[in-house]
């Protein structure tokens, strides 16, 4: 069972009901467990068309011709659609449109849209695709990455999307004790649970109104705009419920396609993907090799550190450009890293495209540094957490970029809390309880058990520049408080902490949420740990303008004096002063609401120069994780029996909800080390369902121990960061750390294959060459 | 509900009786699932299709009491049995079942897509085993699947709920 650990959470609350500090229930709670809960893929319009897309079978290929005359004759059909259909931009793309909404000359990888079809029925839209003829010449895909960087142009913008360095006091600098490693991770994917889903309509203005599952409105607005050649107020995106996201919402899926057929067919049309779907319609995490070495003195105080970073960005750029930055500049880890070079590549391939998940870069170079960190306690003969402990990175120190990190960075503390944390206890004598679990395969006495350990960090919010922002509104009318923010709510609990900020700051109970759409401002994308800090500041700043006026306005009608007004219950109350106050908000403002309108911004950041070097990231998180695995190094079966964690969380503003995105997070992080892949063939997704691309089950996960470190952020919103990735970053070395613990072999590869586990066959365990 | 023309064969009229209630499907595919039929014919979308593939859970229904997926049961083979869908368990709309009160309490829901199934199968096992194991319901619950939780507090709800049940709570 998960327990809570102590950490500190005192002096957050002011203590109001379901404040800031308190475990408030979710706002949308009580709707989902009923049922009662619309997830964009559960909307109904009346006269709805089913919109479904053709995708290519080849990784790459000329395309001669197409034919969508069978599937127009195929009853029940009512449009097909391809690039020539597209009135504006037939590109697409997050950061950079580089990705064909459907390909017409060439197809770049299998998956690629082609063409869509609106239809009557699921099934007659499933025939019509099966009907579209596609004459393709099948050319020979690239799909290795080092391949890819001497080979061809596979692309008018080339085959790498970027190609950066850093580096960091003496090239030439060297310690006595030299370990090198190359390590390798698979592509994982995001698979959350509900399909990408949309609804668009029409509108009677020619615009579309669209309701869909993403993580940022206000981007796939604009670019819906772009390729349907609206202007961008005529379309109108809403959040429609969204299943989970961990990056893979933040590309454009269906959204152009379906709002090109409703605009074509003049009736709505909604789309659902199918789970094969899905994964053949969102970017994955990227697969990278890394080449890394450390050099320190014998004490283990690093000296020198050089890594090399490929990462298999896909067919399309998507946004490769920001994870190859992430990689390069947090390769080292949260360690004090003196001298540096470090070169990191995206690179274009024919493989499906590679984006943002859950921790966007950092997961793979800490898979690496880790890796290295435990190496070097080794030749150095020095326990692996003292060694963390001898480099560990605080506030004050600079990141491999020259950055001085000036907020809270407390590394040192996560390892301390960490280690300190309980130990489970020994293995129960069920079978069920073992390595293989199900299978009842393996015996107690062949179980060995062992412990690892790892620590990572990764920035807070957008970099390099980027001016970042959110807007939120706050209004409060007759008493009732009412919340106006675009930040998609993906299942991370900004709804929840929206309220708990706009009932600390007013003192009120109620508090309501306008549904998120893009008739605001953009909050920016719900990624990057960035909500709590940029919405969560939104709406306080709106919260805090609005709390002004209601002051001022009490104090002008009454003559208190403002400093003497507090919020309270409802009402506004005199705290001492000569003239006593007792005033319900709704009285207040029953004449006249109060509104606030805000933009919210995080400082200004730079772009990296040639070197890698400037004051690109505005803050960092860190977490150190502790696993303790049960193995069967003859079966290559390994159960998690226990992952412990301490995390750097500024504040803690929801402790249930904080929890929560931890163990989640941790069984993703799991997940990558024991199973999680989407296996390619000729460049061809071969496990593209829940049979065949494992995620953790209730089995899988292990018991999770979390303890708090609170040391609040100067710039943060209630000093409160973003929990939303560390969890997933250092949980996957740490895992790995203790199976190489119990079987002795050097597993450079995730996820670890059972064979590479009991070190039979080739699999593919990467021994050092 | 969409009134269009489907593929053939069409299936003849039947009715389903889901949550005590009869429905009239008329004019649909016979191709189609129960799963297909609750959501996009009947109005009743709680159900999740996470995958209609029987791996995922997400649209866990009871037909005459047993825990099925929605997605592997063709609708028109449901004639004649009782279905109890996740808005059917509640007593009456607007309030909880133990089991949904413990989910909300326990931080057991996130993005919630995996919950309706997973209540309709926290259910069914409590039905079953009124006192289970922490294995027991690991095991009882390892059909669905839910990438937000890492199923901590979800584990945590079901244990909640048998806390009140086996001290004197309402079943
Ligand atoms: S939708 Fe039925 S099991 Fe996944
Ligand atoms: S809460 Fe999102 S899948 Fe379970």
């Amino acid at each position: 069972m998960s327990e809570v650990g102590t950490g500190s959470r005192t002096g957050v609350g002011t203590g109001t009901p379901g404040g800031v500090g308190t475990g408030a229930p979710r706002p949308d709670g009580g709707p989902k467990v009923r049922g009662e809960f619309a997830f964009s893929g559960d909307l109904w319009a009346d006269g709805m068309l089913w919109g479904a897309t053709l995708r290519s079978p080849h990784a790459s290929a000329r395309i001669r011709s197409i034919d969508v005359g069978p599937a127009l004759a195929v009853p029940g059909v009512v449009a097909v659609v391809t690039a020539e259909d597209l009135p504006g931009s037939r590109y697409y793309g997050l950061e950079h449109r580089d990705q064909p909404v459907f390909a017409w000359e060439v197809v770049r990888y299998v998956g690629e849209p082609v063409a869509a079809v609106a239809a009557d029925h699921p099934e007659t839209a499933r025939r019509a695709l099966a009907a579209i003829v596609v004459d393709y010449e099948v050319t020979t895909p690239v799909l290795d990455a080092e391949e890819a960087l001497v080979g061809p142009d596979l692309h008018p913008d080339g085959n790498t999307f970027r190609h950066m360095w850093v580096r960091r006091g003496d090239p030439d600098a060297r310690g006595p004790v030299v370990v090198e490693g190359t390590y390798e991770l698979g592509m994982q994917d995001q698979a959350f649970m509900g399909p990408e889903a949309g609804l668009a309509r029409p509108t009677p203005d020619g615009g579309i109104d669209l309701v869909v599952s993403t993580q940022w409105l206000h981007n796939d607005r604009d670019q819906v705009a772009e390729c349907l050649g609206l202007p961008p107020e005529r379309v109108r995106l809403s959040l429609g419920g969204v299943g989970g996201a961990f990056g893979g919402r933040e590309d454009v899926s269906l959204q152009v396609h379906a709002a090109l057929l409703a605009q074509v067919t003049e009736r709505p049309v909604k789309v659902v993907y199918s789970r094969e779907e899905s994964f053949l319609g969102h970017v994955h995490r990227h697969p990278a090799r890394i080449w890394m070495r450390h050099s320190a003195e014998p004490d283990g105080r690093l000296v020198s550190f050089e890594a090399r970073i490929v990462l298999d960005g896909g067919a399309y750029r998507s946004s490769s450009y920001h994870v190859v930055a992430n990689a390069a500049c947090f390769a080292a880890g949260p360690y004090v890293t003196p001298n540096a070079v470090v070169e990191g590549v995206g690179v274009r391939t024919n493989n499906p495209p590679c984006g943002a998940m859950r921790g966007f870069g950092a997961v793979q170079v800490c898979f690496a540094h880790e890796a290295q960190m435990d190496r070097l306690a080794a030749a150095c003969d020095v326990d692996p957490v003292a060694l963390r402990l001898t480099n560990a990175m605080a506030s004050g120190d600079r990141l491999l970029t020259g950055q001085v990190v000036d907020g809270a960075l407390p590394v040192a503390e996560v390892i301390r809390a960490t280690a300190a944390l309980p130990l489970p206890p020994a293995a129960g004598s069920e079978p069920m309880g073992r390595p293989g679990a199900a299978g009842l395969t393996t015996d107690a006495g062949d179980v060995v058990r062992a412990t690892g350990f790892a620590v990572g960090f990764k920035n807070l919010m957008y970099a390099e520049g980027y001016d970042d922002d959110s807007h939120a509104a706050c209004r409060l009318e007759a008493g009732l408080v009412t919340v106006t923010c675009a930040a998609a709510e993906v299942g991370q609990g900004f709804v929840t902490l929206a309220q708990q900020i706009a009932r600390e700051v007013l003192g009120v109970d109620d508090v309501l949420l306008a549904p998120a759409d893009t008739a605001i401002g953009s909050a920016g994308s719900t990624s990057a740990s960035r909500q709590t800090w940029m919405s969560g500041g939104a709406v306080e700043k709106a919260c805090r303008e609005v709390r002004a006026e209601v002051v001022a306005r009490v104090a002008a009608a009454t003559g208190a004096a403002e400093a003497d007004l507090r919020l309270r219950a409802g009402r506004v109350v005199s705290d001492g002063g000569a003239v006593p106050v007792d005033l319900s908000l709704a009285a207040v403002t029953a004449e006249e609401p109060v509104e606030a309108s805000v933009r919210f911004q995080h400082r200004t950041t730079f772009p990296l120069d040639a070197d890698g070097q400037g004051d690109a990231h505005v803050s960092m998180a860190c977490a150190a994780h502790r696993a303790v695995v049960d193995v069967d190094p003859d079966l290559g079966l390994v159960r998690v029996v226990q992952v412990a964690t301490a995390q750097d969380a500024g504040r803690v503003l929801n402790p249930t909800a904080a929890l929560g995105q931890v163990e989640g997070g941790i069984s993703q992080g799991v997940g990558l080390a024991t199973m999680e892949e989407v296996v390619l063939a000729d460049g061809a997704p071969r496990n593209a369902s829940f049979t065949d691309y494992l995620i953790p089950t209730t089995l899988d996960v292990p018991e999770v121990v979390v303890d708090w470190v609170e040391v609040p952020e100067p710039d943060a919103p209630f000093g409160a960061k973003g929990v939303g990735e560390p969890p997933v970053i250092s949980s996957t070395p740490a895992v790995v750390a203790a199976v190489r613990a119990a079987t002795g072999r050097p597993l450079t590869r995730v996820p670890m294959a059972p064979a590479a586990v009991a070190g039979v066959g080739d699999a593919g365990d990467g021994e050092e060459g | 509900m969409s009134g269009a023309t489907v593929p053939t064969p069409v299936a003849p009229s039947y009715v389903l009786t889901v949550n005590g209630t009869e429905h009239g499907v008329d004019a649909s595919w016979l191709g189609e699932s129960l799963l297909h039929v609750l959501r996009e014919r009947l109005g009743l979308p709680g159900s999740k299709a996470g995958c209609e593939q029987g791996e995922c859970g997400s649209c866990s229904v009871l037909v005459d009491g047993d825990l099925v997926c929605a997605c592997l049961v063709l609708a028109a083979a449901a004639v004649g049995t009782e279905i109890t869908t996740v808005e059917g368990l509640a007593d009456e709309r607007g309030t909880f079942t133990d089991v949904q009160q413990a989910f909300v309490d326990a931080g057991a829901v996130q993005c919630g897509f995996c919950t309706p199934g997973l209540v309709v199968a926290v259910h069914d096992l409590l039905d079953r085993v009124p006192e289970p194991t922490d294995l027991e319901v690991r095991e009882a619950l390892s059909g669905n699947l839910c990438r937000c939780t890492g199923y901590g507090r979800v584990v945590a709800a079901v244990e909640a709920a048998v806390a009140v049940r086996t001290s004197g709570g309402a079943p």
